[in-house]
């Protein structure tokens, strides 16, 4: 399987995806394999009843917003260019990149864009705040069916009255980052991959 | 003029400090010399009452004796002195209060105390103990064993493994795994064989030391040690990553020490080592170590299953706590597994099942108590091994001595430069150099070296005096040396320091969040990492476990709801605590009624509707809380004094006039809320019937759906389910408040029946139910829990 898969992959693609992702040679073909696994339909894409095909993520209560996420707008395909930009995400920030810029954009596993990256899992209106709502929503997700609405909603008005600084009772991104400015982002959202 | 004044000031500064040295001087060797005096003249005591003893045949009570067989040797005894009796109680706690005294004393100087760090002073008080005992005669009893693993060492690991920060445990564990075994191992044998070769020199004496001595002695002295660890970096604040690399790897390491130990020892005599003993002592070493925590693990399920079934009996919750875990030391050390580690276990295992079972109080007690004997401890200990300096016999080799301290010092930074250079490839966060630097430099020895050495058989090692000496060396020169400096080295660095706020609700939220996200991203990439696992094993917990170890509701209770509700109740306790804030002002965000409990309780949920907090104008609210509080004084006086069968008529009747002229004008005013009626049987409402308050309430509809609180005088007393609620100032004048401005609504009012001595019981319920609804009522605070309410602990604090 190992082989046939990468012979579909071919060393252009390779670079350019080492260029944009950071990821290494031997971590692309890995993911790249793990890709071909996934894609049942054999078309080179995935479709999002082959994630739901993986039993683990039914079970996971954010699994539906994982999903979406690799998905770009509209899209009902993703190929593997944009499977690997989503994982970009979270390959681990290296120290001798902290100070260099890749294309002199940031690169996609920097602070920030792992913490953008969060926050569009929560806002998804695309409105640049969590409301009220969204958030809601995500505590119900996270929390299952036996606590009561009114309990969770005040949860939610603690959660924002803590965060919301310029008093418009939604979350912006700053106010996100500035209340994650505690916890270790860049290990917490980092995910080993093997070399 | 102003130099003058400059000289006095500063005359009086010094004075002024100079007088507190002196007092804490003076303390000192107060209690110092009692001691040595107690000790000496008990000798001379016994014998004389010895001698007075033999004239008598009977074996009872000395004082009928006395006078019963009243010789004529010597007149009856009004005041006799018997030390020998309580002498070792008496011994005990003279030590314990010296070393509590000495904690008192070196808070009072803050000067000295941030220049050196406590350990230090404490074993130059334990210097100067040891040194007045023996210039009185007296030998100076010696940190022994016995005293030290069974008695002194425990309370300190169960504090740290009870509150063992568990997330940054284990995202670390790896890490600090392998600076505890193979860190240690490196110690071991770098120290250990460079001392042979050391000893193995020409001219230095020392060539009938062998190798496997040698390695006994390194497997001695390597081991980092929790107790200095504590002690040191419990005042430099330090990040949490480091605090708890270097933590971790001094409690993990104790197995490599017990196995390495039990070996060199075994087969000092024998000259060497077979491959089958090496090959041996590795599955010694698995079994010592996994043996200690399965048997922690096996107790902490004890104690989580007993604190189950413990909501009657709150009183004893915590001594199940410290009973299990300190069985569990014994087993594992009877079996000469790792008590440390089986005590570490157990405190890991218990804490999240037991913490969700017990009250608050009891929470409250358990940190307490373990904060309170540790600290004991510790400073017990360091006051010891000052004592024991001076008692023991020394043998000072200047090589030895000095190749030990170098040698430690030399092994323990390369062994972490070099084990950090390989951990560095597998961790996410890499170590950095001053990181590194930390780690190395926080490497202090302590007392578990000492009390190993000490173990040791004279007859079989003669050099033992040497080890003892060169092991106390090395000890004083990491407490002082290196617990001294690195404060100023940590500033100096600028290492990042522990940050002290608290986990806001935000924090917990978005990580749990990140928890499922990478947790699903894991599960994409088809990679079964730290995520995968942590998330399996939570699953399984909640599944499985929590419905055997967690009574009641709690153990359906997800951990974000566990979590808010104590911040809500630390909340709530802080804004009662500040006097109520400003009342029921709505400004204060008080958070609308919870309908299921709050932590450590196990009461079903309730529904209960959101209570609206009205706006009050400040003056107002100060009126009707002066009223509040004059009239329930009133009435808790009364209650003192009258038996369940009285009524209660007094408390209203001054408060009477005064709620007369509100009443007019609050009818002026327009209604501000309705509050909506809690159904009847509310568990709220049938709280509120107290035992011991002849007045038991129940709640009455009116006609129109407003609801009002019927006074029943000496209504049939039911038993209590549950007393008492804490006095919650802000909610209930808010509640009262909201009550009293409202017309028609909940009142104030008091029985009619005031002037009547000599109620029936049954006239007095007929005619309140008539006048039931013109009349307003009164409402009682649910606040004064009566006299002898004595299940108080059990109550939720926000009902």
């Amino acid at each position: 399987m190992g082989s046939r898969a990468s012979s579909l992959l071919r060393e252009e693609d390779i670079e350019e995806i080492k260029k944009e992702t950071g990821f290494s040679h031997s971590q692309i073909t890995r993911l790249y394999s793990r890709f071909h696994s996934l894609d049942k339909g054999e078309n080179g894409a995935l479709s999002r009843e082959d994630f739901q095909r993986i039993p683990e993520l039914a079970i996971n209560p954010l699994g539906d917003r994982i999903i979406n996420a690799f998905f770009p707008e509209g899209e009902d395909q993703v190929n593997f260019r944009g499977f690997m930009r989503t994982l970009a995400h979270f390959r681990p920030v290296e120290d001798n990149e902290k100070n260099k810029h890749l294309d002199a954009s940031e690169p996609l596993n920097s602070r920030s864009n792992k913490l953008l990256f969060a926050f569009r899992l929560y806002d998804l209106d695309r409105d640049d705040k969590i409301s009220r709502d969204e958030l809601l929503q995500v505590l119900r997700m996270m929390v299952g069916v036996n606590i009561s609405d009114e309990q969770l909603g005040s949860i939610a008005d603690r959660t924002i009255q803590e965060a919301d600084t310029n008093g418009d009772m939604c979350i912006s991104f700053s106010e996100f980052i500035k209340v994650l400015e505690k916890v270790d982002v860049e290990q917490k959202m980092s995910i080993r991959f093997l070399h | 003029m102003p130099r003058r004044h400059l000289a006095r000031s500063a005359g009086c500064c010094k004075s002024f400090v100079g007088r507190r040295l002196v007092t804490v001087t003076l303390v000192v060797f107060l209690v110092g010399t009692v001691l040595p005096l107690g000790a000496a003249s008990s000798p001379e005591i016994t014998t004389r009452d010895v001698n007075g003893d033999h004239n008598q045949e009977t074996p009872e009570n000395k004082h009928n004796e006395h006078d019963s067989h009243n010789t004529s040797q010597k007149a009856f005894p009004v005041l006799s002195v018997d030390f020998d009796r309580i002498g070792q109680p008496f011994e005990i706690s003279l030590w314990v209060l010296l070393a509590s005294l000495m904690k008192l004393g070196f808070h009072m100087t803050p000067r000295v105390s941030s220049i050196v760090p406590e350990s230090c002073l404490l074993i130059v008080v334990g210097l100067l103990v040891g040194g007045l005992i023996q210039l009185v005669g007296q030998k100076p009893p010696p940190l022994g064993p016995d005293l030290f693993f069974l008695c002194l060492l425990p309370p300190i690991i169960l504090d740290a493994g009870y509150f063992l920060p568990i997330r940054p445990f284990t995202e670390n564990v790896g890490t600090i795994l392998i600076f505890a075994v193979v860190g240690t191992l490196w110690n071991i044998f770098f120290v250990g064989g460079l001392l042979y070769g050391i000893c193995q020199l020409e001219g230095m004496h020392l060539g009938q030391v062998d190798l496997i001595t040698c390695l006994l002695f390194g497997s001695i002295i390597s081991a980092v040690d929790p107790v200095a660890v504590l002690a040191v970096f419990e005042e430099i604040h330090i990040n949490e990553l480091l605090h708890i690399l270097v933590f971790g790897e001094s409690l993990l390491n104790d197995a490599v020490t017990v196995v390495l130990y039990h070996l060199f020892e075994e087969y000092a005599g024998v000259g060497h080592v077979t491959p089958l003993d090496v090959v041996l002592g590795i599955v010694c070493f698995l079994v010592v170590s996994l043996g200690g925590i399965l048997v922690g693990a096996i107790y902490g399920i004890l104690a989580a299953f007993t604190s189950r079934f413990t909501s009657h009996t709150r009183v004893i919750e915590p001594l199940f706590v410290f009973l299990y875990s300190y069985m569990a030391y014994l087993s594992a050390e009877v079996f000469h597994l790792s008590g440390i580690m089986a005590l570490i276990a157990c405190g890991v295992v218990m804490r999240p099942y037991v913490e969700a079972n017990i009250s608050h109080k009891s929470h409250t007690t358990i940190k307490y108590f373990l904060k309170m004997w540790s600290s004991v401890s510790e400073t017990l200990i360091f006051i010891f091994l000052g004592v024991s300096t001076v008692a023991g016999n020394h043998s000072w080799n200047w090589t030895f001595v000095t190749s030990t301290v170098i040698l430690c010092l030399v092994s323990r930074v390369l062994g972490v430069v070099g084990l950090t250079f390989i951990i560095n490839k597998f961790r996410i966060v890499k170590l950095t150099t001053k990181d590194q630097f930390i780690i190395a430099y926080g490497g202090l020895r302590g007392a578990i070296a000492f009390s190993l050495c000490y173990l040791l058989d004279p007859v079989h090692f003669p050099k033992r005096d040497m080890f003892l000496t060169a092991v106390i060396t090395e000890i004083f020169f990491t407490v002082f040396v290196q617990g001294m400096t690195i404060r100023p080295l940590v500033d100096l660095l600028a290492v990042k320091k522990k940050q002290e706020t608290k986990r806001s609700i935000n924090e917990e939220i978005h990580t749990q969040f990140l928890d499922h996200l990478l947790t699903g991203i894991e599960d994409i990439c088809g990679h079964y990492g730290h995520h995968h696992w942590k998330d399996k094993m939570n699953r399984f917990n909640k599944k499985y476990v929590k419905k055997c170890l967690i009574a009641g509701e709690r153990s359906k209770e997800p951990q974000l709801i566990a979590f808010y509700h104590k911040m809500e109740m630390k909340h709530a306790i802080e804004l009662v605590e500040s006097g109520g804030g400003g009342g029921g002002h709505a400004n204060v965000k008080m958070p609308s009624a919870m309908p299921s409990t709050v932590s450590m309780q196990n009461i079903q949920p309730k529904k209960q509707p959101e209570r609206v907090l009205p706006q009050l104008p400040k003056g107002r609210e100060e009126e009707i809380r002066k009223i509040l509080r004059s009239n329930l004084q009133k009435t808790r006086q009364r209650l003192q004094s009258y038996n369940r069968h009285t009524l209660v008529v007094d408390p209203y009747e001054d408060g009477w006039n005064e709620i007369l002229i509100k009443r007019k004008k609050i009818n002026q005013m327009s209604n501000y809320l309705t509050v909506p009626a809690p159904p009847p049987d509310s568990p709220t409402m049938s709280r509120a019937r107290l035992s011991s308050d002849p007045q038991a309430w129940s709640v009455k509809h009116d006609s129109d759906g407003v609801p009002s609180i019927q006074v029943d005088l000496a209504s049939p007393q039911s038993p209590p389910d549950s007393v008492c609620i804490v006095d919650d100032l802000a909610k209930s004048s808010a509640l009262s408040a909201g009550t009293r401005e409202e017309d028609g609504g909940l009142m104030m009012k008091p029985p009619s029946s005031l002037a009547v001595t000599a109620p029936k019981k049954d006239e007095k319920g007929g005619e309140q139910q008539e006048e039931g609804k013109e009349q307003q009522r009164l409402i009682r605070c649910l606040s004064d829990p009566g006299p002898s309410a004595d299940e108080e602990e059990d109550e939720p604090f926000l009902p």
